[in-house]
């Protein structure tokens, strides 16, 4: 089999890339320049060495990262027979970048597009081939994960599908299917949890250790909604959000205010130190 | 084992979990408190705090499911007395 390309080394791209390595996948994995693509290696080895403690197989680091080659744009996807496409959830960069791989890939690559909101029927516009564009929405952390959405767009053919699915199927992943409609399942949810937990904290009714003990001790989810925006990151929330309320213009998905400063504030979570909850001690705190 | 790296895990578990009661020989993994971050963050907190590098086949749930017994794998990791870079 051709190695997969992987397009785009920031969390997803490299849980994707370690996905498919583990899974006896050779890689491709492509960024916009070499330090991202070094920093990524780095992410993959360490996610290895921690796959038992989280629950997962044993992963021997260099067996994973002997089968990811790595590259700099996407002309070194040209042979490839599919691939997985994890840029940010921005739609002029995702025009750009589908715009590229439509003229370096081969007529017959599978172009997955892993999204958490974007409409895979407008992606597939861009495209010569909207017959072979198809989402598939993966969960963090991929490897960990044992399913997806899987999202036909309006002119994906039935080859598409199926090729789609026995790859996701030798991943070790299960999919379900759900029709093209933005935000699909999982973040028509999981963002109104998210923005509507951020409107308890902004409007003074809860802490938001509070609002996050509600959905641990009561509801018995592993964590709250606001500790999972600053997983997330705040800004990348707020640019979900945002897409899916631009989509369907229904005020029920207005973003927080809240959300907005919290962005302009340099909150984003986890990633920075500060979000809902101070992570600058090491530790976690309100 | 020792009281000092083990006092000092254990404060780490507490307070990422304020409310909850967990005790030096609970298994925190069993006990549902740990996520593949939170696991992660054990790791490099130990790492740090104590000065030493968890091989990999040392990395797994036996090792981290109490600090009674995160404490121990760091006293079989670094034998001196006191952990380094605190």
């Amino acid at each position: 089999m051709n190695p997969i390309g992987v397009v785009g080394a920031g969390v997803m791209g490299v849980g994707v890339a370690q996905n498919l390595a583990q899974t006896g996948h050779d890689v491709i994995l492509v960024d916009v320049n070499e330090q991202i693509l070094a920093s990524a290696l780095t992410r993959i080895t360490l996610n290895c060495r921690m796959s038992r403690l989280t629950g997962g197989p044993a992963v021997d680091p260099a067996e994973v990262l002997a089968r990811i080659s790595t590259a700099v744009g996407v002309e070194a996807l040209a042979e490839v027979d599919y691939v997985i496409e994890n840029v940010p959830e921005d739609w002029e960069l995702k025009r750009e970048v589908f715009s590229s791989l439509d003229k370096a890939c081969k007529l017959d690559t599978v172009f997955i597009v892993n999204t958490s909101a974007i409409p895979i029927t407008r992606v597939g516009a861009i495209s010569s081939r909207p017959e072979r564009v198809i989402g598939v929405h993966f969960m963090n952390p991929v490897p960990m994960k044992p399913a997806v959405e899987l999202i036909p767009g309006v002119h994906t053919s039935a080859e598409t599908v199926e090729r789609t699915r026995a790859l996701l199927a030798a991943m070790g992943k299960h999919a379900v299917d759900v029709k093209d409609s933005c935000g699909f399942i999982s973040n028509r949810l999981s963002h109104v949890f998210m923005n509507e937990a951020a409107f308890l904290v902004y409007e003074g009714v809860a802490s938001a250790e509070a609002v996050d003990e509600v959905f641990r001790s009561c509801f018995g989810h592993p964590m709250g909604p606001l500790e999972t925006a600053d997983l997330i990151g705040v800004d990348t929330v707020l640019d979900s959000i945002e897409v899916i309320y631009q989509h369907y213009r229904d005020s029920k998905y207005r973003p927080c205010p809240l959300l907005m400063q919290m962005v302009d504030a340099g909150q984003r979570g986890r990633k920075a130190g500060r979000g809902f909850y101070d992570y600058t001690g090491g530790n976690r705190a309100a | 084992m020792s009281v000092f790296e083990q006092d000092q895990i254990l404060a780490f578990i507490r307070d990422r979990y304020p409310q909850a009661e967990i005790e030096a020989t609970d298994d925190i993994f069993g006990l549902g408190y740990v996520n593949s971050l939170f696991a992660m963050e054990l790791v490099m907190f130990v790492e740090k705090t104590f000065g030493v590098a968890i091989p990999n086949d040392e990395l797994r749930i036996e090792n981290f499911q109490t600090a009674a017994v995160m404490a121990e794998l760091v006293q079989r990791l670094a034998p001196s007395p006191a952990g380094a870079g605190i």
